[in-house]
Order: structure tokens, then C-alpha cells, then sequence
């Protein structure tokens, strides 16, 4: 279930959402779909996959796969670095891990603070942003991880 | 689940070990190494099934197992000699006794058009002898009551008081067959006192009365003393003795032959009648170990017996009797089994579940002497295995990973932590093994199967053959288990229907008119090897080549060794049977077999020499969880290639590698072409191939016999690796078959052969996604 549908059916409720940083735009998830955040280690790349798929790593002995999420919103392909982190999510019944800048914050809010996603052009804001709101002065996004994997992209297509 | 139910599942349950055992010893008699205990034993398994059949009413496996019963017992009485024809009958009728048991045990009914045959051919074994429809009608009248009842628990008056008239009217006319008696007979006094338990196990004192009868003249009387008034009677109480005066040539133990089913469930006394003292009653004989078993067992039992009666009839009355009375007691156990089976009306049944037990399994035990000592078992789901699997498989990697970390660190070897690691890293291996065992069974499965087919082919091919089979307790993963089956019945077939010739054609060729196949399973390498030979005339090389060439396979002119010839038979489109006959040309051939055996990641390999026959061995792993792969490096990146499918590995020289069109690369190895395949951008790593003359070939053979050579910068070494899903948290990616952990902790990825050999493969586009992301 989309995260936009469980705000819709309960306005008003407080939840709590896990912020990170990708570039210098903050963006947020729901904490209770993040299983651990652990520091960047190397990926073994996967052939023949989008540019955003990283490659796998072994988290205790799972293969996960690891997706550049600042690739996969149509910002600039991440190089990661010791600084960066891997936010492991599950989506859907599967387990990958997010690279991202940084986690920044852990956010308080009630679902009626989240304003609908302007109508901008770009077909990944459209897909993957949920809402924005505004938290001391920060504009944060809410995504959906919904379809940060290839191929429930191809299953929408 | 329903106590009937599950009581009957268990009779099916030991209807197969019976039957198991039953198929070895005809397969002894067959072999003519069978004594007398084997005959026996036989015996006695056909009629603990036919026991158990009885309880359950199943008519059609209680007719078969009859007549099948009745030609053991005339051969282990000497009636009937042990001729190779009756022991292939024997053998034929087995089958058939396992399909009523099928029959049986899934619904539906035995193909009448293939019992009738045996069964009348084994009724022409034993002639009229001991078997007309009256004996076996009456068998089943009241040869099996008891036992329905007490599963049932139905009430009082059912123990069958036509028992008590029957019985005498039944072995008289018997008796009268029998010749006047003869000089030198004795005259003994039976004491013959059942314990409900004989009845529990489908025994009938009638039938044993009148098997007595046949050894000579008797005088039978009944004391029916101990019957209690109808209201207090028990149904599965066992209240009727007797007293047999019999005047036969037989001796002691000739009579104690008549109750060897039956001896450990009744009092039984047999003294010469000519040495004056008479026998005690039985009843009195009795009452020692009754008075034993209830002093153990009687407050329980009473318990559940209250519980029952208190549903009936409200006086206690009748209830505190049995506890006084020994006798009784003992067979409560049948009520408290019924108090059990029966929840609503007895939910105080406290009766052990123990106790039960020994009820439910009654049926297979009245055999006796044949007990299978079973191996304490308990069932656990596949899952909660594979999950603990999965977990060892973690722990395995964990250790190594520390193991290099410590290492790099730089402490000494000599060090606590490195010595500890070390004891760490024994006992990780250990629990590896242990819990790879868990999932091991032995071959035992597949193999048991085998007899049986031999005999049907051999049958329908008018061939002799006589299969030896070795080794079926070697274990291998479940999941390997499953997928021997098809395999290696497939391979049976063939050896003996295009293998081995005909016995006419062995005879001919100075061998013995009965062919030999050999199954055999054995350990080897850490694989599991099984090997099928026979002895049969070899494979028929020019034969082979012919086809060979006429199915297009092979050019007419080439220049092909034995071992390359034989492995014809492999190839996809290969079927030497002249005529496709029912049994091997299926349209399943050999390359299928193979298929099936590279799909578990195995080789088969087959050697033969004319006129000497053929032999295949298969090797396999013993689990599909752990693969022997290659790991080899390409384009920077470490991959590990399933050794099964590899031939060998060479360095290419600039001068062996061509180009067939653009960019096509084939390189010579020997005297044949084959692709050259660049792992490195066959798998879109990289975008040119390395220079002619650089890396390492690894000539490797699809699934589909296809050859290519895959080129990689090095090769690192050979290790078993853990297979991992790559589908679980992602999705199957072309060209990857898995992906596993090497000991650095990193993914290495386990490359698809098959996908890589295929050209559709490398010629296909990157995907779209990259495509519209680079754009």
C-alpha cells in the first residue's frame, strides 16, 4: 500500500519518518519501513541493470540489492563515499538498501501537515514524491518506495 | 484428525515396510538363498497386511493377500516346492499386492484385467488344496470382526456370539478330511486362552482351532465360564478358553506352530494327555500376568472405562468387578483406546497415549519374531530445515569473514583469538555438516522402486534379468532424491530393454540366459556417484555412427573416437531403438537424461565395451544448496562458474582466435571451432573484449550440449560455494544463475552457461532503462 493512501485513511495520525539528505534536497521515508541504516560498503555490480542499480552487497549473509536513490529521482548519480549510508528498507516483502547522503533527522509529525505535491513537470518527482511539508523552515519531501525497483517499473509501464 | 483415520494411515504406513520386506525376501527366494525363516517372514508380512486389510474391510486386498498368504503357507509347509516359476509368480503377484495396497490406501481399484491373471495363476499353484471359496469366505465372516469393533468402539453384544457356534461346525468337516489317525499318534491337551489383544490384531481362535484340526483328530470343548452377563459384557474382552484334546503324529512343536501368530497374545498349554496331570485352566494361568498388567494399568484404565460407562449405563456396579477381576483388566486397554478415539464421550481420557500405540500399531507386530525396530524420528516442516540451513550457511561466512579480518589485523597465529577462531572454524564445520544431514536420505527411495520395474520391463521384453542394486543407503539431499527418479528410471529401461539381449541372443554369445544389471550408489569426492552396468552387448558403435550421420548429427567423414561415439547417445534427436518400442521411446532419450542430470549439476559419463555391456555414471552433488564452481575474474569483477558444466581451461593463442563477420569471435581448440564469449562484455562490464592472446578460455558445454569457451582474465581457484537467490530481494537477471558469498564477504555472482552460450544473448541490446537514464 502506498504510503499517500495510509495518510489519506487516517488524517490526522502522528507517525514518524526517518529524514536523509541526497545532494543538498531532504527527503523522508516512514521509520517503520527502515530495518537498519549501516555505513556505504562496496557493491558488486549487477549486469545489464539501470545505472541507479548499485550491485549487491551481503547483509549478513542476504544478497541485497542497493539502488542510488539520488539516480533513481532524477538527481545526480551519487559516488559514494565512507560518509555515505545504506538505509535498508523493506518494500513490498523484499529487503534493498537506499544509498543516501546522510540521515538527518527523525521526524514527529501528524498527517495533516503533508501539502500535495506541486504539479511540476518531471516524471520521476511525480512517481516517487507523496507530499511535501515544511519542518523549521525545511522543505522535506515524503517518497514512496513503491517502485524504486526496475522491475516494478516495468510492471507499470 | 480422525482417530480412524490416522490408525489407518498408520496401517499404510507399515503396509509399506511390510511390503519392503515381503519384496526382499521373495527377491531371496528368487535368488534361491531363502531358508525357511525367509519364507516365514514372507509370510508373515502378507498376512499382517491381509490382517490389517480386514480391519478395514478393503475386500479386494484382503481376496489377493489371501490366496497370496495361502501359496506361502503351502511353501513354507513344504506342500509346495520353491521352483523358479513359483517364485517369479510370487514376485509378479507382489506387484500386484502393492497395487492393491495403492488401491487401496489412494481410492479407486486395482486393474482387474492384471490381478485376475495372477490370481488365478497362483490359485493353480495351490490347486483345490486349502483354498476354496468357503475357507476364504470364511475367513473373512469372522475372521476380522473383532477388530472392526474395537475401532470403532461400537457397544456391548458385538463380540460375535456366531463365533461360538461357528467355530466347531467350521473345522469339523476339516477335521473328517483329515485320514483316520495314524499309529504312533499322541494324544495332547491344548489349553488355549486368548487375551483380547489376539483379537485386537485381527486373530480368530476359530481359525486356529481349525488349523489344529488338521493335524489330526481333536476333541474341542469351550468354557465359557468367565462370560459375564450380557449388561456388563465387554465387547473387546476376550471371555472364551478352550480345551482341545488332540490326537495327532505331530509333535509339540508342530502343534506350537498352529499359534505362532498368536502366542504372545494368549495363554497357551500343550502337555501329552498320557502324562496324567492335567493341565491347570487356563484361566488360572492367566491370572499372573493379568494381575501384573492391572495392577499397572487398572486405575487408568478404570478411569476410562467410567468415563465410557458413564455415558450408558450410570451404575458403577458393574464397573469395580473388573478391577477385582484380573482377568478383564488386562483388556481394558481396548476400552481406554476407545475412551481416546471416542473424545466427547470420554473427556476425562486420561488414558496414555503410549498405550494407545501399541493398539494402533497391532496389526504389523502379530507377525512377530519379523519386529522392525524403529529409529526414534520426529517430522519437522522443510521450511524450519531450510531456514536452519540458511542461517548455518551465514554463520559459515560470518567465521570466515572474522577469520580474514584477525588475520589482517596482524595477530600472531599463535594467538588466543586465532586459536579460538580455529576451534570456532572446526566446529562451524560441524554444525554445517550436521545440518546437511538433516536433509540427507538415503537413495533407499529411488532405488526400491527399481525391482519392480526391471521385472515389468524384463516381462514385456521377453528378456531375463536379475537386478543387483548396492549402496541404497547412501544419502543425498532430499531435493537430489527427488530428481534421481526420472533419471535413473529412464536408464533402467534402457539397459535392459536396448542393453542387455534377448535369452536366446546370450546364450548365443556363451553368456548366461539371464542378464545382470548393477544400480550402484557410493560416496566419491564429497558427489555422490551412481553407476548402472549390464552386462548386456555393449554399444552397438557403428550402429550408433550411422544414425549418427543420418540424423544429421555428425558428417559422414569424421574421424570420431569410441568415447566420442558412445556419447552420441547424448545428443538431442538420438533414439537407437529400431523400432520405438513402449518402454524406452518415449521420446524421452538420453540427452534428456543428461539434461536432467546437469540441471542438479551433475555429469553423466558412459564407458562400454562390445559384447561386454555398458556402464553409466552419474555424478552428482549431494545438495543443491552448495555448488563446486570455478571463481575466475572478468572485467575486474569476480565471478564463479558451476564446474559441472566446465571442460577444461586453456590459455588461447592470439594465432587459435578468428573472427567469423564483425565481431564474432571463434577460437580453435584442437580441430574444432568454437565461440569465443567475453564474460566481461557479454555481461555488459565492459565494452571491448580482452586482445587475442590474453586471459583465459574456459570451454565449457550448455545444458544443451552446446559448446562455447568463455574468456576471463584469470582464474582464481575452485571452491564450493553457498547458492543465494538473486530473485528474493531483487530479480533474475540474464546471464547470472545465482549469486553466492565469498570469504571476503563480498557477492560474487554465479554465471548462467546456458544464457551465456545462447547467441540471442550477446547479441541482445542493453536494456532500455540504462538507455533512457543515460539520455
Amino acid at each position: 500500500m502506498s504510503m499517500i493512501d495510509t495518510l489519506s485513511h487516517t488524517a490526522g495520525a502522528r507517525r514518524e519518518l526517518i529524514a536523509f539528505r541526497i545532494g543538498d534536497q531532504e527527503f523522508c521515508v516512514d521509520i517503520m519501513q527502515v530495518r537498519e541504516i549501516r555505513g556505504w560498503t562496496a557493491c558488486t555490480p549487477l549486469p545489464r541493470t539501470p545505472s541507479y542499480m548499485k550491485g549487491v552487497i551481503n547483509l549478513r549473509g542476504a544478497v541485497l540489492p542497493i539502488v542510488d536513490l539520488g539516480a533513481r529521482l532524477g538527481l545526480a548519480t551519487t559516488e559514494p563515499t565512507a560518509r555515505h549510508v545504506i538505509m535498508v528498507v523493506s518494500v513490498g516483502g523484499r529487503t534493498l538498501g537506499l544509498l543516501v547522503e546522510a540521515v538527518s533527522d527523525i521526524i514527529n509529525m501528524s498527517d495533516d501537515m503533508v501539502q500535495p505535491t506541486p504539479d511540476v513537470a518531471c516524471d520521476q518527482v511525480k512517481t516517487f514524491v507523496k507530499g511535501l511539508f515544511a519542518i523549521d523552515g525545511r522543505m522535506v519531501s515524503l517518497i514512496s518506495l513503491d517502485r524504486v525497483l526496475p522491475e516494478t517499473e516495468a510492471e507499470a509501464a | 484428525m480422525d482417530p480412524f483415520e490416522s490408525i489407518k494411515q498408520t496401517f499404510f504406513q507399515e503396509c509399506d515396510e511390510l511390503l519392503t520386506d515381503a519384496e526382499q525376501g521373495l527377491l531371496a527366494m528368487e535368488a534361491g538363498d531363502a531358508d525357511g525363516e525367509t519364507i516365514n517372514a514372507v509370510f508373515r508380512a502378507v498376512h499382517s497386511v491381509k490382517g490389517g486389510a480386514g480391519a478395514f474391510g478393503l475386500e479386494d486386498l484382503i481376496r489377493f493377500a489371501h490366496v497370496f498368504e495361502t501359496v506361502m503357507d503351502d511353501l513354507r509347509s513344504g506342500k509346495m516346492e520353491l521352483t523358479d516359476e513359483v517364485a517369479k509368480t510370487l514376485l509378479r503377484a507382489f506387484d500386484v499386492l502393492a497395487d492393491h495396497v495403492a488401491a487401496a490406501r489412494d481410492g479407486g481399484a486395482v486393474d482387474e484385467g492384471r490381478s485376475a491373471p495372477i490370481l488365478s495363476e497362483m490359485k493353480a499353484l495351490i490347486g483345490g488344496d486349502g483354498l476354496d471359496d468357503d475357507d476364504l469366505g470364511g475367513d473373512e465372516d469372522f475372521g476380522f470382526v473383532p477388530m472392526t469393533v474395537a475401532i470403532e468402539g461400537d457397544d456391548a453384544p458385538a463380540f460375535d456370539p456366531p463365533a461360538l457356534d461357528e467355530t466347531p461346525a467350521a473345522f469339523e468337516p476339516l477335521a473328517d478330511l483329515e485320514p483316520e489317525p495314524v499309529s504312533g499318534a499322541r494324544v495332547w491337551r491344548i489349553g488355549f486362552a486368548p487375551k483380547s489383544e489376539m483379537y485386537a490384531k485381527a486373530n480368530e481362535s476359530g481359525l486356529v482351532l481349525r488349523e489344529l484340526a488338521r493335524l489330526g483328530e481333536m476333541d474341542v470343548r469351550l468354557d465359557a465360564d468367565a462370560l459375564p452377563p450380557l449388561d456388563q459384557l465387554s465387547a473387546e474382552t476376550a471371555y472364551l478358553h478352550w480345551t482341545v484334546l488332540l490326537t495327532t503324529e505331530a509333535d509339540e512343536a508342530t502343534i506350537r506352530e498352529v499359534f505362532e501368530f498368536v502366542e504372545d497374545d494368549c495363554v497357551l498349554t500343550i502337555e501329552p494327555e498320557d502324562g496324567q496331570a492335567a493341565p491347570p485352566p487356563p484361566s488360572s494361568d492367566l491370572s499372573d500376568d493379568a494381575l501384573a498388567a492391572a495392577s499397572a494399568d487398572a486405575p487408568l484404565d478404570i478411569a476410562a472405562l467410567l468415563a465410557r460407562v458413564a455415558g450408558e449405563a450410570p451404575t458403577s456396579e458393574a464397573v469395580p468387578e473388573p478391577v477385582a477381576e484380573p482377568e478383564p483388566a488386562a483388556d481394558l486397554d481396548v476400552a481406554a483406546l476407545i475412551a481416546k478415539a471416542q473424545a466427547p464421550i470420554a473427556p476425562s481420557a486420561a488414558a496414555p497415549a503410549p498405550k494407545a500405540e501399541p493398539i494402533a500399531k497391532a496389526a504389523p507386530p502379530a507377525g512377530g519374531g519379523q519386529a522392525i525396530t524403529p529409529t526414534a524420528t520426529i517430522r519437522v516442516d522443510l521450511d524450519r530445515v531450510d531456514r536452519l540451513i540458511n542461517a548455518v550457511g551465514e554463520l559459515v561466512i560470518q567465521q570466515a569473514m572474522l577469520s580474514q579480518q584477525v588475520m589482517e589485523s596482524g595477530l600472531a597465529r599463535s594467538s588466543n583469538v586465532a586459536l579460538g577462531l580455529e576451534d570456532l572454524e572446526l566446529l562451524t564445520r560441524e554444525i554445517q555438516d550436521s545440518v546437511m544431514a538433516i536433509r540427507a536420505q538415503p537413495v533407499k527411495s529411488v532405488f526400491q522402486r527399481m525391482p519392480r520395474l526391471a521385472r515389468e520391463v524384463a516381462d514385456m521384453t521377453g528378456k531375463r534379468v536379475k537386478l543387483v542394486m548396492e549402496g541404497e543407503g547412501t544419502e543425498v539431499d532430499k531435493t537430489v532424491i527427488e530428481r534421481l527418479t526420472d533419471p535413473i528410471t529412464h536408464m533402467l529401461r534402457n539397459a535392459i530393454d536396448h542393453g542387455l539381449e534377448d535369452p536366446e541372443g546370450r546364450i548365443a554369445a556363451g553368456k548366461p540366459a539371464e542378464g545382470v544389471v548393477r544400480l550402484r550408489a557410493l560416496h566419491r569426492g564429497g558427489r555422490i556417484v551412481i553407476e548402472l552396468q549390464d552386462d548386456g552387448r555393449g554399444i552397438n558403435r557403428p550402429r550408433v555412427r550411422g544414425i549418427a550421420v543420418e540424423r544429421g548429427l555428425i558428417s559422414e567423414d569424421a574421424v570420431l573416437s569410441d568415447e566420442e561415439i558412445d556419447n552420441l547417445i547424448f545428443q538431442p534427436g538420438f533414439s537407437t531403438a529400431e523400432t520405438i518400442s513402449d518402454i524406452s521411446g518415449r521420446g524421452v532419450g538420453m540427452d534428456v537424461v543428461r539434461r536432467s542430470i546437469q540441471g542438479l549439476g551433475g555429469r553423466i559419463t558412459i564407458s562400454s565395451e562390445p559384447g561386454k555391456g555398458s556402464k553409466f555414471t552419474m555424478s552428482l552433488p549431494l545438495t543443491l544448496a552448495v555448488l563446486d564452481g570455478m571463481v575466475v575474474t572478468a572485467a575486474e569483477q569476480t565471478l564463479v562458474a558451476p564446474l559441472s558444466a566446465i571442460i577444461e581451461s586453456l590459455t588461447p593463442r592470439a594465432e587459435d582466435v578468428h573472427f567469423v563477420g564483425g565481431k564474432d569471435a571463434v577460437i580453435r581448440i584442437r580441430e574444432t571451432f568454437v565461440p569465443l564469449i567475453d564474460v566481461g562484455v557479454a555481461l555488459g562490464f565492459r565494452e571491448t573484449a580482452l586482445p587475442p592472446g590474453q586471459g583465459v578460455a574456459v570451454l565449457v558445454e550448455s545444458e544443451g550440449g552446446g559448446k562455447a569457451a568463455l574468456l576471463v582474465e584469470a582464474i582464481q581457484g575452485q571452491r564450493q560455494v553457498v547458492i543465494k537467490s538473486l530473485e528474493a530481494n531483487y530479480q533474475q537477471i540474464d546471464g547470472i544463475a545465482a549469486a553466492t558469498i565469498l570469504g571476503d564477504g563480498r557477492v560474487a555472482l554465479i554465471l548462467d552457461v546456458d544464457a551465456l552460450v545462447t547467441t540471442q544473448h550477446r547479441r541482445k541490446p542493453a536494456p532500455r532503462a540504462e538507455k533512457r537514464m543515460a539520455g
